[in-house]
C-alpha cells in the first residue's frame, strides 16, 4: 500500500498520458471528450423521443444519467481486463508495484466520467429539468463508493486475465448481462417488487439509482443502501487486491 | 577491498532457487486448459539452484556466464519482475535497470513529456523529475528537438533519449544487463563514462554483459553463474580468467562443434540466381586442434568449402571483421577468368602463421563480386573467431613493437 503512494507520480502520469494521447492528432482534440457524450445524448434524444417514445418524461436524461456510469464501470471492466497484457513490455521489464496498472487505468476512466459530467450538468440546466444544491452533495461520496467497487473488480480482472485470455471476452458478455441486470435502461419501478431484492444486491443497482435519484429526481439518494454499498465496495477491493497479490508473482512467467 | 566485512550489504540474496515451467504446448484459452490437461504439461527447469551472495554498497558486480545460464534470470530476480521459489533477497534502496529503454513512452507525446512518464515509472516524484530534467536533456543532445513528438526521432534519437533518462535516475542500486549497443561510438563511450561516474557517486551496480573487456573496466567483483550454481565469485580478472580457461578447454570441443555444425545451416545469399554456399568451415591451430577462443599472434589455419548453384563467372571476397563491421583483412580471388562450375566443390585455405588481431570478436564472411566488383550475393558472417587477451593493449591489429616507458634508448 505504501509502496503504491510511492508510485503515485507513476499513476498520475500514465493518466495523463492516456488522456492527453487519447486525442492527440485529432482534429478536435481534446473537444471528443465533451463531443463524445453530447453526439451520445443526441442519439437517445432521438431514439427514445420520435422513433420509439418511453413512458417516462424526459426519458433521455433518465437513460442519460445512468449511462455515463455505467460506461465507466463496463469500461472498466472490459478493458480493465487488458491493462496488464497491454503493457506487457513493461512488466516484463521493470519493477513497479504491478496495482499501479489498474490503478491508472481506472482512474483514467474516472476522470473521463467527471468530464462527461461536464455535459450531463450543461444539459441538467439547459434542460431546464435544474439541480438540487442538497442533492448534489452527496455525488462525489457515490463517486468514490463506485470508484472502490470499480477497482476491485478491475484488478480482479486484469490479473485473471492474464492467466485466462479468454476471460477478456467472457467479461465483455458479463457486463452486457449485468447492463440489464441493472436499471440503465429502465427504472427501477418498473419491476415487480419482488425482485427488488435481487437488484438491490448488485452494488450497481444502487449506485446508479443513487446516481438517478440526485441528478434526474433531484433528491437525496438512500444513504442507509449506500453505506452498505459503501461496505461492499470496501470488500470487492480487498477481495480483488488479494486476487491481484496472489496472482501477479507469476505475471511475467505467463506472458 | 580488505575492509570489505565491513561495508553495508546492499544486496543480500540466500538460498535462492529459481524453475521455470517449460510448457510443452502451452495454451492461454480457459478451453485449452480445462480441455486439454494433457497440453498443459510441463517439465520444470532449474534455472538457479540454492544461490547464495553479497553485494557491498557502492561496488561493481559483473555477472558472468554463458547463454541461458541463468544470469539474466538472477538479475530479474534482484529487479523483482519475477520471485524466487525458495531463498529470500534482500534489496536496500531504490533500484533502476537499464534492462527496457523507453518503458511507457508514447509516440504522439513530446519527448520532454515522456521524461515525465518514463522517469516515473523509475518511482521518481515530480520534484525529482523538475530537478534532473534539464540534466537528462543535456545528456540525451536532444535539445532542439525535446519538444517534438518521439514519432518523429530517428530509432537512435529514440535510444538516446530512454537512455540519458535511465541512467539519470538517482537509484542507489543500477542493473544494467547488456547494454552499451546504444547510439553511436561517442555516445557509448560517453555512456561507459556515465556509468563509471554513476558508481563513483557510491551507487551499487549490476552488470550482466558477454563482452569480457566491459565486466573488466566497469567491475570490482564478478559472480560466474554456471548450471544453476556459482561456479565462481571473487576479484574481477580472477573470476574471469577461471571462466575464459573453462569456456576454452572443457566446453571447447562443444562449441567447436556448434561453430562447425552452424555454416551448413547458412545457405543465404541475398541473389537468388548465383546462390553460394558454403559446405564446410573448419578453423584450427598449427597442430590441427580445433580452438574457440585464441590469443593475440597465434598460428591459424581456416578450410572454407563452398560450392556455387550455378556455372558463373564471379569473384570472392574474403574478409576478416571485427564485431563492429571495421575489416581487418581482405583479399580477393577468382578461377582465372573462368567460370565457378555449378556444383562444384570449392576449397579456400589460409594459413595465418601469427594472427596479429587484438582482443574481440571477429567474423569470417565471404561476398560474391562480378567481374565489375558489383556486389551479387554474399553469406555473412558465416563462422567468427573470439580474441582475448588481458594486456592492455586495444585496438585492431597488434603492431609488432618494442616499447618501454621512460626507456634509456636513445635515438641516434
Amino acid at each position: 500500500m505504501q509502496e503504491i503512494y510511492e508510485y503515485r507520480e507513476m499513476i498520475l502520469s500514465l493518466v495523463r498520458r492516456d488522456l492527453k494521447g487519447r486525442y492527440k492528432n485529432s482534429l478536435l482534440g481534446f473537444f471528443w471528450t465533451f463531443l463524445n457524450p453530447l453526439l451520445q445524448l443526441m442519439i437517445y434524444t432521438f431514439a427514445f423521443s420520435v422513433v420509439m417514445p418511453m413512458g417516462i418524461e424526459n426519458y433521455y436524461m433518465h437513460l442519460f444519467v445512468a449511462l455515463i456510469p455505467w460506461i465507466f464501470f463496463s469500461t472498466c471492466m472490459t478493458g480493465g481486463a487488458r491493462a496488464i497484457i497491454d503493457q506487457q513490455d513493461m512488466v516484463k521489464k521493470i519493477y513497479f508495484p504491478r496495482q499501479v496498472l489498474p490503478i491508472a487505468f481506472v482512474t483514467s476512466q474516472f476522470v473521463n466520467m467527471l468530464l462527461s459530467f461536464v455535459v450531463v450538468f450543461a444539459v441538467l440546466i439547459v434542460s431546464g429539468i435544474g439541480i438540487n444544491i442538497q442533492a448534489i452533495v452527496v455525488l462525489p461520496a457515490v463517486m468514490v463508493i463506485q470508484y472502490l467497487f470499480v477497482l476491485g473488480i478491475a484488478l480482479a480482472c486484469s490479473a485473471i486475465s492474464v492467466y485466462y485470455r479468454d476471460m477478456e471476452q467472457i467479461f465483455g458478455i458479463l457486463s452486457i448481462g449485468l447492463m440489464y441486470a441493472s436499471p440503465v435502461v429502465y427504472s427501477l419501478n418498473s419491476v415487480p417488487p419482488e425482485f427488488h431484492g435481487i437488484l438491490n444486491s448488485n452494488p450497481m443497482t444502487v449506485l446508479i439509482v443513487a446516481y438517478r435519484d440526485i441528478l434526474f429526481y433531484k433528491q437525496i439518494p438512500d444513504l442507509k443502501c449506500l453505506f452498505i454499498v459503501l461496505l461492499e465496495s470496501l470488500c470487492v477491493v480487498i477481495v480483488g487486491w488479494c486476487i491481484f497479490e496472489k496472482l501477479q508473482r507469476r505475471f511475467v512467467e505467463e506472458f | 577491498m580488505n575492509d570489505i566485512e565491513n561495508r553495508e550489504v546492499t544486496i543480500q540474496v540466500r538460498n535462492m532457487s529459481k524453475k521455470f515451467r517449460v510448457y510443452f504446448d502451452k495454451g492461454h484459452m480457459l478451453k485449452e486448459k480445462l480441455l486439454f490437461t494433457a497440453r498443459n504439461r510441463y517439465e520444470t527447469r532449474t534455472i538457479l539452484d540454492n544461490i547464495s551472495f553479497d553485494i557491498y554498497k557502492g561496488e561493481a558486480v559483473g555477472l558472468i556466464g554463458h547463454n541461458g545460464c541463468g544470469k539474466s534470470t538472477a538479475l530479474k530476480l534482484l529487479t523483482r519482475i519475477i520471485y524466487p521459489d525458495s531463498g529470500t533477497i534482500n534489496v536496500k534502496g531504490r533500484v533502476s535497470s537499464l534492462l527496457e529503454l523507453g518503458a511507457g513512452f508514447h509516440p504522439d507525446l513530446s519527448g520532454r513529456e515522456n521524461i515525465y512518464i518514463n522517469a516515473s515509472i523509475f518511482g521518481l516524484k515530480r520534484k525529482e523529475i523538475d530537478e534532473k530534467i534539464q540534466q537528462i536533456i543535456l545528456f540525451s543532445e536532444l535539445e532542439d528537438f525535446i519538444d517534438n513528438p518521439v514519432r518523429t526521432y530517428s530509432s537512435g534519437m529514440y535510444m538516446r533519449l530512454a537512455f540519458s533518462v535511465a541512467i539519470n535516475v538517482k537509484a542507489d542500486i543500477l542493473l544494467v544487463d547488456e547494454i552499451l549497443a546504444v547510439g553511436d561510438a561517442g555516445f557509448q563511450a560517453k555512456c561507459l563514462n556515465k556509468i563509471r561516474e554513476i558508481k563513483d557517486s557510491g551507487t551499487t551496480i549490476v552488470l550482466v554483459s558477454h563482452s569480457m573487456n566491459q565486466i573488466k573496466e566497469v567491475c570490482d567483483r564478478c559472480i560466474w553463474i554456471n548450471n544453476a550454481k556459482v561456479a565462481a565469485m571473487g576479484e574481477t580478472e580472477e573470476v574471469i580468467t577461471k571462466y575464459i580457461t573453462y569456456v576454452d578447454e572443457i566446453e571447447k570441443s562443444k562449441l567447436a562443434n556448434e561453430l562447425i555444425g552452424r555454416p551448413n545451416e547458412l545457405k543465404v545469399a541475398m541473389n537468388k540466381k548465383n546462390d553460394l554456399e558454403i559446405l564446410e568451415v573448419k578453423i584450427v591451430d598449427i597442430n590441427s586442434v580445433d580452438k574457440r577462443v585464441w590469443g593475440i599472434g597465434e598460428s591459424i589455419k581456416i578450410f572454407i568449402k563452398f560450392r556455387f548453384i550455378a556455372n558463373i563467372y564471379a569473384k570472392i571476397r574474403f574478409e576478416i571483421a571485427r564485431a563492429d563491421g571495421i575489416v581487418a583483412y581482405a583479399n580477393v580471388f577468382d578461377r582465372n577468368g573462368e567460370n565457378f562450375l555449378f556444383s562444384e566443390e570449392n576449397q579456400l585455405y589460409f594459413n595465418f602463421k601469427n594472427l596479429n588481431l587484438l582482443a574481440g570478436k571477429f567474423y569470417l564472411m565471404m561476398y560474391i563480386e562480378n567481374g565489375n566488383g558489383e556486389l551479387l550475393g554474399s553469406v555473412t558472417p558465416f563462422a567468427e573467431i573470439d580474441i582475448l587477451d588481458d594486456s592492455c593493449r586495444y585496438g585492431i591489429s597488434n603492431l609488432e613493437c618494442e616499447c618501454e616507458l621512460n626507456s634509456k634508448e636513445e635515438i641516434k
